[in-house]
């Protein structure tokens, strides 16, 4: 099984565990991920929200040079995700746009190959049995919200891959490693994006929001598939739950971690040691890091 | 608001309202204001007209109210309106477009949100890839507040999850050739 692999910018700096962790997971379960050379930013809110051509350009750019390799592409951002499919569509629904585009970026590109996000290739790819038959330290007792956010999954007719309100691939991995996924309203609730930056006021509520009803619902951590939404969680937990006289103490993951931790990587592998919130002490209280054999009875 | 006289208004804006809907590929008449959009909408709060008085503002001709509105400014892009309206309005394009078109008229109604957009551009056209803590930088300079969020930036740094050097590709220069292209084509500043 092999993707061509497109890990976006948040992925190279504030996001770099998800990277560290993919690749891992990734390689452990034989799925072969070849970084798209010389890839460039998808352009993000900000370029769609300025201009559509260039929205649609940026992202072309990096799924032409892995048509040109005949590969699907395997996206871990869920932005990213959105924004190569959005382009993807748009050439392979018009062939206008196709010759716009192409002109634009200078190189041929047919929309012949497929976008997919990480979690889509993870979950109906790889497959649940598989990662449930390498699982040797499976997360027991562990009660997690699986967080999808809004680009993962909407709108449907691009995302195509889960439900766009009640989304299951992640709660569905979840129970294959072990832990338990709650049930709960927020799971798609949008995070804010880029507004904890541009308008703190507002970007801070929603986060708080996210995280409370996680809370409320009995999760112990939350789990993602986006760079932003788990930047925006992790660290702006203490901002967001202090400006609601709150407190929280609940650690989020990006899916790649948890099945890293499962199938038996060392957390400061999967750069577990660099979140804002410390997952270590619930995952030492919850006995996760020492092998089912050796767990007290009580955990 | 001040009191309009809809029918005349209606007139006068025709032109601009079928530019509106060409650009997004919305019809307008599409939606049949049912308010689904605003329901779900997790930003309304903080918005002066809901997602579907502002739809209700274009159907009616007023686009200049519209245009003034902070609400597309503030949209979220989160979708959630596209996804559950009955009509399948293409909600969030509708917003760009709105956006847009103010940005060509001198109207931007959320300053901070434009900067920071902007620097965000600016360094994919510059260095082929977002950088983050030039971004954060320049966004904090350019909208008056040199230390927001500067505590955070400290533990950032430790933990290398950010960088004061940027990752520019090999392949600036097409970049930038993106970039120059889409300028020829008439669109907006970028």
């Amino acid at each position: 099984m092999k993707y061509a692999y497109y890990p976006g910018c948040s992925l190279e700096a504030t996001a770099k565990e998800y990277n560290q962790s993919a690749k891992l997971v990734a390689r452990h379960l034989g799925v072969e991920l070849w970084e798209i050379p010389d890839w460039s930013c998808c352009g993000a809110t900000a370029a769609h929200n300025n201009n559509h051509l260039l929205s649609l350009a940026l992202p072309a750019r990096n799924l032409a040079i892995a048509e040109a390799e005949g590969l699907d592409v395997a996206v871990p951002c869920a932005a990213c995700f959105n924004r190569l499919r959005a382009a993807e569509t748009a050439v392979r629904e018009s062939e206008s746009m196709r010759a716009t585009i192409s002109e634009i970026i200078g190189r041929d590109y047919r929309a012949t190959n497929k976008t997919r996000a990480l979690l889509d290739v993870m979950v109906n790819e790889v497959g649940l049995e598989k990662i449930k038959e390498q699982v040797v330290k499976p997360l027991a007792g562990l009660k997690l919200a699986a967080y999808y956010g809004c680009l993962l999954v909407r709108p449907p007719k691009l995302t195509a891959f889960d439900d766009p309100e009640d989304p299951m691939a992640m709660d569905r991995l979840i129970d294959a490693l072990g832990g338990e996924a709650v049930s709960w309203s927020y799971k798609t609730e949008c995070c804010g994006g880029s507004l904890a930056t541009a308008r703190g006021d507002i970007g801070v509520r929603m986060i708080y929001q996210v995280l409370r009803h996680a809370r409320d619902a009995g999760a112990e951590g939350v789990v993602t598939a986006c760079p932003l939404c788990f930047l925006n969680l992790d660290m702006r937990e203490a901002q967001a739950a202090a400006a609601h006289g709150d407190q929280f103490q609940l650690p989020i993951f990006y899916f790649t971690e948890l099945m890293g931790l499962a199938l038996g990587y060392a957390p400061k592998d999967l750069g577990l040691t660099t979140h804002f919130v410390n997952p270590l002490p619930l995952l030492e209280a919850k006995e996760i890091l020492r092998h089912p054999a050796t767990r007290r009875e009580t955990a | 608001m001040e009191r309009v006289e809809l029918a005349g208004s209606l007139r006068r804006n025709q032109a601009l309202k079928s530019q509106v809907e060409a650009e997004s590929g919305v019809v307008l008449s599409d939606c049949y204001q049912c308010g689904k959009c605003s329901a779900g909408c997790p930003v309304a709060a903080w918005m002066d007209y809901t997602p579907r008085q502002v739809i209700r503002l274009l159907q009616l001709g007023l686009v200049e109210e519209a245009l003034k509105s902070h609400t597309p400014w503030l949209c979220a892009c989160c979708q959630a309106c596209y996804t559950r309206c009955p009509r399948e309005v293409n909600l969030p394009r509708l917003m760009e477009v709105v956006r847009q078109e103010a940005r060509r008229r001198g109207l931007i109604n959320e300053k901070k949100v434009d900067i920071f957009e902007r620097a965000f551009l600016g360094t994919v056209e510059r260095y082929g890839r977002a950088h983050e803590m030039g971004l954060i930088v320049q966004y904090n300079l350019q909208s008056g507040q040199p230390f927001k969020d500067a505590m955070l930036a400290p533990p950032l740094l430790l933990k290398g999850k950010i960088s004061p050097f940027p990752m520019k590709i090999k392949d600036v220069a097409g970049i930038k050739d993106i970039f120059t292209r889409v300028r020829a084509r008439g669109g907006d500043r970028s």
